[in-house]
């Protein structure tokens, strides 16, 4: 299982703005290991962010995003004290859902 | 007599199949959710199949769209790229990285009440020009800029 993920999710001017940094190694599949053999590509497909039950991000990803990946985005009417959730799916079935409270 | 038994067998049979292949259905909740996944835009080799495997076969520039990246990164496996739209209606937005091994890097969805801009980490393989592509009211829109990169982000 896969660390959890650090998300911040802060309410200003109407809107919550969320910054996710995931913990993966986003394989890409075309590096070689030590004796010469392809690394098989290991690596986050599908993020959605939740808010009430209503997805307010999803996202498809590729093998380009970044190690550890980063991910920023705000979206309109959360409050303080709320909660949201954010769900990660990589290309093995490999799966992580982790809380932030709005601040 | 014996045609009843067969026509029952028959149904049974059918019937178990189905059901099998529904647990097998059941089984993997993750590979129906990785329908979603465009395989084949992911998996094109250009820009241009990337593109086209989007449905964005044509496209509009648009000084509408805001990509907010380095002129140079100095490392290419985490090169920061911005992207806001200012197109109303804004759907989707994509990152596509023309000279990487496989162009299309990211596909975020906007639901309404999102709003259309988001920030995330890539990597490049070399130099190249990166394109923001937007989806708004049901066209395309992109802008691009080069990155140069000095250390490659991708291969061992």
């Amino acid at each position: 299982m896969a660390d959890p993920m650090r998300i911040r999710a802060v309410a200003k001017d109407g809107a919550v703005n969320v910054k996710i940094l995931m913990s993966h190694e986003m394989e890409t599949g075309q590096r070689k290991d030590g004796a010469g053999k392809p690394i098989p590509a290991h690596f986050i497909q599908q993020i959605s962010a939740t808010w009430q039950g209503k997805v307010v991000l999803s996202a498809n990803w590729g093998t380009a995003i970044s190690k550890n990946p980063f991910l920023e985005f705000s979206f309109k009417g959360g409050k303080k004290g709320e909660r949201i959730q954010v769900t990660w799916t990589d290309n093995k079935g490999d799966k992580r859902t982790d809380e932030a409270t709005i601040n | 007599m014996d045609q009843t038994r067969r026509k029952v067998l028959k149904a049974g049979g059918g019937a178990s199949l189905y059901a099998l292949l529904a647990a097998a259905g059941m089984m993997r909740p993750e590979a129906a959710l990785a329908a979603d996944w465009n395989q084949k835009a992911f998996e094109a080799k250009n820009l241009k199949d990337a593109f086209d495997a989007l449905g964005a076969g044509s496209r509009a520039e648009s000084a509408d769209i805001v990509m907010t990246a380095p002129e140079i990164a100095e490392n290419g496996a985490v090169v920061p790229i911005g992207a806001v739209s200012k197109l109303p209606g804004t759907e989707s937005i994509a990152i596509l990285i023309a000279k990487n091994p496989t162009a299309l890097a990211a596909s975020f969805d906007i639901p309404a009440g999102t709003e259309p801009g988001v920030s995330t980490r890539v990597k490049l393989a070399e130099t190249s020009d990166v394109y923001v592509l937007v989806k708004a009211q049901g066209k395309y829109y992109v802008t691009k800029k080069e990155i140069k990169v000095t250390i490659g982000g991708c291969g061992g």
